[in-house]
């Protein structure tokens, strides 16, 4: 029985190798078989996709499809998994072959001769090549010039008026966010208000005040604003004169003289504006005081515009000057 | 079955020798060079996710009155924009998860971006025959870096239109032309025109993707053209032969292993681990604003940049010319960009090496370099950790004013002191490893000698 077994063995193998004599060499290296990793890996596909089914399920089922952490941990657990049997299959069931061979050429001078000449032969019975060079340089430059025009609809690019605008003037009521006017006897000390022009856009970057009550004792304003602050009363644009955030900090010093003036604080990159000084900058990075509006009190009580801000609203620009806003 | 599909394929396309070429290339074997790999998969998990997401958000800044499922914001006017990513994060089954794991994707894959980047560079594989994959990929970055920050605006919170309100700034702040580019991307002062919104969409959703998708193309061409860089662990491995593990059978499934495994990761976050929950921001509206906003990780350095700059434009008489945000967030990032574009020809001329190489340096091989990356980098890091000094200020109490200042000293000290500790270590351990090999050889020398003069064992 031994002796057959041992035979037909032999039998094959000649055979084989008869065969093989007209086939070519083999291309990837023999490796050894693992039977049981690949044992692993059919497991680790077949949890792969039970957590994909439990991901459907999860989806489906009413009470659980809006379960985020579940569906996250099934879909997450089914492509860990999958990862996992791709990564053994990686490392144990396919053959580890470490290959050398040789970089590509640098480069290949020949065809770099024969492109030049190509380039250079056709150009040469042109005569006048640097008038043709220069017409196309034109044209190109005219007709590139034509294809981007139509950009300049996407903005008003050429009047940049309009960075000026803040929808104030003489006498327009600050009101809140619902639109209830402000009374000046209702403007407390230590907090601060943030006020809106009647009937404007609040989104508008011109729109938003802040309003805060000062000692009026304290108030430093420069000459010419001695009247903007009725009752100690001031207010200055939210709009951060450095990147355009709202100023959306009041500091009120707890313990008066030990702790550092009341100041206007933009959370963004902490720039710090005086209130009490016109809104000068005390601290970071800032270039231009915050724009003061000039207020006054009505015969009823309450708060209205003087006129419009004392500078440009919102972050600077390339010759933006100290002038009084565009009413709009 | 196999043959019958390749001959057919061969014939009809001429693909078969493309095919075993690409089925043998050669990929030398280290961890650091699946760095790459995981940035394009993290790519792929966006591009599927965010595909996903386009047919539910609604890019539009027209008003509406809140009714949904999340009772904090009843009864809020928010714009559409908004309205459509709660309507993502609580009425779309999945919604939430698509969206978080979108989210997650853009961080990790910035990140590996920026790994991967410290590694070209600190190995030198930047070097001839390369530096166009090297600039081509720097570009990716800083495109991905816009790409990110529009996707995140979209969403018109609170935070979004607070970063918006700062890259208006930014693109105003530009010299000369600041203001007429920033009414033409807004289309109006800030907030903008409502087509600002679909232009932003188009840019994220489209054009960017393309165009990065484009400059990836392009870099994976060329790495294949030149073939990978190698480390030298053994002999055999020269500027001139390559050894490595070929892209079939070995490397495939380790390749689709890694894809899968970011893709685990990436949206086992999107499931667990909340990120940019919009619903606690609200809406926005250019009145408000929060303390202790913070954009994602990989616009902190712009923060920081734009932090750190002291209170300094430049004005002549009443007119400002160069207004302050130009420093920190246009010129800074701009200045970190060419130089890492430009740096591949400085170091030729700085060392006169005009070969080209297909072995990597390890850092110590070349001090010069290792120390002039390790100071630049400390230089941006420290500029990203200064971003986050009101975190420290509200955490741990330490004065805001007083740790600019520190941030400020260490940015001109710190990359210089690193570059001068770096170059040094470099060095030592350098000189080291010669004296090492020295007294290998000598040893094996003397064996040798006594070997030959020992007599023969019988
Ligand atoms: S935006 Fe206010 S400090 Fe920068």
């Amino acid at each position: 029985m031994r002796w057959l077994r041992a035979a037909a063995v032999a039998l094959l193998g000649a055979l084989g190798l008869a065969r093989g004599a007209g086939r070519r060499e083999r291309v990837v290296q023999p490796g050894e078989p693992a039977p049981r990793s690949e044992l692993v890996v059919a497991a680790l596909l077949l949890g792969a996709a039970a957590c994909a089914v439990a991901f459907c399920v999860f989806y489906a089922t009413d009470s659980l499809g809006h379960q985020t952490q579940l569906l996250g941990l099934s879909l997450g657990g089914a492509l860990a998994l999958l990862s996992a049997a791709l990564i053994v299959t990686g490392k144990r069931l396919v053959v580890e072959e470490e290959l050398e061979e040789d970089y590509p050429e640098p480069e290949s001078p020949d065809e770099q001769e024969q492109v030049t000449a190509i380039v250079r032969e056709s150009a040469r019975p042109l005569t006048r090549k640097r008038l043709l060079a220069g017409a196309a340089g034109v044209a190109g430059t005219a007709l590139g010039a034509a294809l981007i025009t139509p950009a300049l609809s996407l903005g008003p690019a050429l009047d940049t008026e309009s960075l000026y605008d803040a929808p104030w003037r003489r006498g327009t009521r600050l009101v809140g966010e619902r639109g209830t006017p402000y009374r000046a006897a209702g403007i407390e000390t230590g907090t601060f208000y943030t006020a809106f022009p009647e009937g404007a856009d609040p989104e508008e970057l011109g729109s938003p005040v802040v309003v805060v009550r000062l000692d009026p004792a304290a108030l430093a304003l420069p000459a010419e604003r001695a009247r903007w602050a009725p009752d100690g009363i001031v207010a200055y644009s939210k709009v951060c004169t450095h990147a355009g955030c709202a100023v959306a900090i009041y500091r009120k010093p707890l313990f008066a003289p030990a702790e550092p003036r009341p100041a206007l604080v933009c959370p963004c990159h902490y720039s710090t504006f005086d209130p009490a000084a016109g809104g000068k900058v005390l601290f970071g990075p800032a270039g231009r005081a915050l724009p003061q509006l000039p207020l006054e009190i009505d015969a009823t009580g309450q708060l209205r515009a003087a006129g419009n801000f004392s500078g440009p609203v919102g972050p600077s620009f390339w010759g933006v000057r100290t002038r009084r806003p565009r009413s709009t | 079955m196999i043959r019958r599909a390749i001959r057919f394929l061969d014939q009809r396309s001429g693909s078969a020798p493309l095919l075993r070429k690409s089925l043998r290339y050669l990929f030398p074997d280290h961890w650091s060079f699946l760095l790459g790999e995981v940035a394009l998969y993290a790519f792929i998990v966006l591009v599927a996710t965010g595909v996903y997401l386009t047919f539910f958000f609604d890019p539009s800044t027209a008003k509406e009155v809140y009714h949904g499922p999340y009772a904090p914001l009843r009864g809020f006017h928010m714009s559409h924009a908004y309205k459509s990513v709660l309507d993502i994060s609580f009425t779309v089954k999945a919604g939430l998860l698509i969206r978080q794991t979108h989210h997650w994707a853009a961080d990790v894959f910035v990140a590996a971006i920026v790994v991967h980047l410290l590694r070209i560079f600190f190995t030198g594989a930047y070097r001839k025959p390369r530096e166009l994959t090297y600039v081509i990929g720097v570009l990716m970055l800083f495109i991905t870096l816009l790409e990110g920050y529009l996707g995140y605006s979209m969403a018109d919170d609170l935070l979004s239109g607070m970063g918006l309100a700062i890259g208006y700034s930014v693109a105003l702040s530009i010299p000369l032309l600041g203001a007429n580019l920033a009414l033409l991307i807004w289309g109006h002062p800030f907030p903008g025109d409502p087509s600002f919104w679909s232009r932003m969409y188009v840019a994220h959703v489209f054009i960017l993707p393309v165009v990065i998708g484009t400059l990836m193309f392009l870099h994976l061409a060329l790495v294949a053209s030149r073939h990978h860089t190698q480390f030298r662990r053994q002999a055999r491995q020269t500027e001139r032969r390559l050894v490595g593990v070929p892209a079939f059978p070995a490397q495939a499934p380790r390749s689709l292993g890694l894809l899968a495994a970011v893709a685990a990761v990436l949206f086992l976050l999107g499931g667990l681990v909340q990120i940019n929950p919009v619903w606690q921001w609200g809406p926005y509206t250019p009145s408000l604003g929060t303390n202790g906003a913070q954009p994602d990780w990989y616009l902190g350095w712009l923060i920081g940049g734009m932090r750190l700059v002291p209170h300094f434009d430049v004005t002549l008489g009443k007119y400002t010319l160069i207004p302050n945000p130009f420093w920190g967030g246009a010129l800074f990032p701009l200045s970190v960009l060419v130089a890492l574009v430009s740096w591949p020809w400085l170091e030729r001329r700085l060392t006169g090496d005009h070969a080209a190489h297909n072995v990597l340096d390890r850092p110590r091989d070349a001090p010069t370099r290792t120390a002039i990356g390790a100071g630049f980098f400390t230089w941006v890091l420290l500029v990203f950790v200064a971003g986050s000094a009101d975190r420290v200020t509200v955490a741990f109490g330490l004065s805001y004013p007083a740790q600019i200042w520190v941030f400020r000293v260490l940015v001109v000290v710190a990359p210089i002191v690193v570059f001068l500790l770096v170059r040094r270590v470099c060095r030592e351990l350098h000189q080291a490893e010669l004296i090492e090999r020295d007294r290998e050889r000598a040893e094996a020398e003397a064996r040798q000698a006594a070997g030959a003069r020992a007599p023969r064992p019988a």
